[in-house]
């Protein structure tokens, strides 16, 4: 096969029908651009919920549920073990919030090597008040440094920053809406009540904002020392352990394993999100889907302009057999008319989609839900790009394959005879 | 003296729309060097036999050889190679490819043989323009050139892998008289400088009488 000439063969052809030739790049264009924009922006925005999400929830969360002994008094007894027994109206026993042996559960989480990190929470009900208002609240303990490195918590943080929480152990990141009920600022002092109604003042060190409104009207954050202080226990007092994970797929194997090792609830990220996946899936169906579409109708167009174009050239094909070109030669002549085609619309393509993404990047998008999101989500992933040449070389190769095939079956002698 | 195209026994039929017998048992060769014309009224089977010795066409009975090769059971991939290397082919409509340039429709039949480098084709290319004395015409598109200058160029692409024949069905035939007299001219120096092997089916008895043999066809039969 001597490439050289059939490309110039085709390319010539192409060059002299130029109006064609560029309405049928165009086509692939319009396909390849929007396939690239519509999964810049759709993955872009599923990273930006991931982001939202999945990269501030831990991969497996710890926890002691209040919940009803699984082995009632009656399951012990030897007599009714092969009987069926009910037990009406079962209250949970008594317990407590904390995690048993927490301190050593998280030293054996940080040694297993699955694990990135582990971060400890206190959680505590408590009251705001400002003069005469008393807020229902509840006040989180947590190691903040460790929490914005492993679950990206610094995102939340709208005014003030970490570090002075970290370094004010009478600190605490105040819920934006609890600030905005109270009309508190940054440096400003809030009272704190207990449940057992002792009172400390703890000075505001930032505003926390998760975007979420019955969270921020709520939750506020502190050191987890502050929180055991103010609910009366020692450091051993840990009510959550959240766990991130180096692959997010053991998250599953991981819950499962602690719940069966040290007898508490563990629940992962697939199970406490399960909804978020399908999301995605139907983000990406859709792209998939309008793409293809564009492209089939790309297709169409370079199989008819093609078709067109075999009939116009039948005594060219004549010649060129006469002259020992052979019927795949003429067949390659044509195929590489439709798949020149794709390459030039497709490459122009990708730089539309590029073009047209970086606007979007650009483009301003601010919302109150979301308060570190300042324009568009685009996810420039140079794997779009070559699926996009791709798809376009693939659609425009089988849509000249058709009339190619046509083209290598003349029989130049019906052609020559003919005139 | 060395046999360019040997015919053996060749019988075609045509089966649509009534079965037909178009050539009877045709055997006949051709030497190196010789200018052979086919005569004979029109629709005898001059075109049918001329698509078969040029492997166009390969529904026939009998053997074809060309430059000592068996071109009869051959692969259409394997004829083309023949064509392209062996057989240079003149039509009576001047066939170019009219997006090219003249010059690129000289080459065109020198690149599919891809045996020498593109510099050395275009230089082949010019040098036979020139022998046709149509070098001067060598960029301009294809299309633009008058009938009689194209069937130089299609002389000119014929010969441009040296083949071993040229074969002509009424290569004159669209011209007017000077014009064929003009390429009749070109044909019999080629073939008494170059030492060429003509093949070449006319209905112009001035013509024919100029050439070395005449080979004159009746009802699908060589008579004489
Ligand atoms: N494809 C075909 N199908 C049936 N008959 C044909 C076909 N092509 C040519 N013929 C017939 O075969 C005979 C020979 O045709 P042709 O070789 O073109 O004659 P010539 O070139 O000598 O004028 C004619 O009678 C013509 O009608
Ligand atoms: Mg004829």
């Amino acid at each position: 096969m001597n490439w050289r000439v059939i490309i110039q063969i085709a390319g010539r052809h192409l060059i002299t029908r130029k109006k064609q030739t560029g309405v049928a790049a165009l086509g692939v264009t319009f396909g390849i651009g929007t396939f690239i924009i519509l999964m810049s922006f759709m993955t872009g925005l599923n990273g930006m919920l991931d982001g939202l999400i999945l990269n501030r929830t831990p991969h497996v969360h710890v926890y002691n549920e209040v919940k009803p002994s699984e082995q009632q008094p009656v399951d012990y007894y030897e007599e009714f073990k092969n009987s069926f027994n009910v037990v009406r109206s079962i209250k949970p026993k008594m317990n407590q919030m904390r995690i048993h042996n927490a301190v050593e559960l998280m030293n054996d989480l940080e040694r297993d090597e699955r694990v990135k990190g582990v971060t400890p929470q206190v959680s505590a009900q408590v009251f705001y008040l400002a003069g005469s208002i008393q807020l229902n609240g509840r006040l989180n303990g947590i190691n903040v440094l460790d929490e914005v490195k492993l679950f990206n918590f610094g995102d939340y943080i709208v005014k003030g920053s970490a570090e002075e929480l970290a370094k004010n152990s009478e600190g605490i990141l105040l819920g934006a809406g609890v600030a905005k009920k109270l009309s508190l600022e940054i440096g400003d002092r809030v009272q704190i009540s207990s449940f057992t109604g002792d009172l400390y003042h703890l000075k505001i060190v930032g505003i926390y904002q998760s975007g979420l409104a019955e969270f921020d009207n709520v939750q506020s954050f502190a050191n987890v020392k502050t929180v055991q202080k103010i609910l009366g226990e020692g450091n051993n007092y840990i009510s959550d352990i959240n766990v991130k994970l180096f692959d997010i797929d053991q998250s599953k194997q991981v819950s499962k394993e602690l719940e069966r090792v040290y007898d508490i609830s563990a629940v992962d990220i697939e199970t406490a999100n399960a909804q978020f996946e399908t999301g995605t899936q139907i983000r990406n169906l859709i792209t998939y889907a309008v793409s293809v579409t564009l492209l089939l109708v790309a297709g169409f167009g370079i199989y008819n302009i093609l078709n067109m174009m075999i009939y116009e050239k039948m005594n060219d094909i004549a010649i060129l057999k006469a002259t020992g070109f052979s019927g795949k030669d003429v067949k390659y002549i044509f195929i590489s008319q439709a798949m020149l085609i794709g390459l030039i619309g497709g490459i122009l393509g990708l730089v539309m989609g590029f073009m047209l993404s970086v606007a979007i990047d650009h483009a301003p998008f601010e919302t109150e839900a979301l308060p570190t999101i300042k324009t568009f989500p685009v996810n420039f992933n140079a794997l779009y790009y070559i699926v996009g040449v791709s798809f376009a070389l693939i659609s425009t190769f089988l849509a000249g394959y058709l009339p190619s095939r046509k083209a290598e079956k003349i029989d130049p002698v019906e052609i020559i005879r003919g005139q | 003296m060395k046999t360019i195209l040997e015919a053996k026994n060749i019988n075609k039929y045509f089966l649509d729309p009534v079965k037909f017998h178009v050539l009877k048992d045709i055997s006949f060769t051709v030497s190196q060097g010789e200018f052979v014309s086919i005569m004979g009224k029109s629709g005898c089977g001059k075109s049918t036999l001329l698509y078969i010795l040029s492997t166009l066409d390969t529904s026939y009975e009998g053997e074809l050889i060309i430059d000592g090769e068996m071109a009869t059971g051959k692969n259409n991939k394997q004829l083309a190679v023949i064509r392209n290397e062996h057989i240079g082919f003149v039509f009576q409509f001047h066939y170019l490819l009219p997006e090219f340039s003249v010059i690129d429709n000289v080459m065109l039949p020198a690149k599919k043989l891809n045996r020498k480098p593109l510099e050395e084709i275009r230089e082949d290319a010019m040098n036979k323009l020139r022998l046709l004395d149509i070098a001067e015409q060598a960029d301009k598109l294809a299309s633009r050139i008058s009938g009689g200058q194209k069937q130089r160029v299609a002389i000119a692409r014929a010969l441009i892998n040296d083949p071993a024949i040229i074969m002509g069905d009424e290569p004159t035939g669209n011209l007017d008289s000077k014009n064929s007299q003009n390429v009749f001219n070109l044909l019999r120096e080629l073939s008494v400088e170059k030492n060429l092997t003509l093949l070449v089916v006319t209905h112009d008895q001035d013509f024919a009488d100029k050439t070395d043999r005449i080979i004159t066809m009746e009802d699908g039969r060589i008579i004489k």
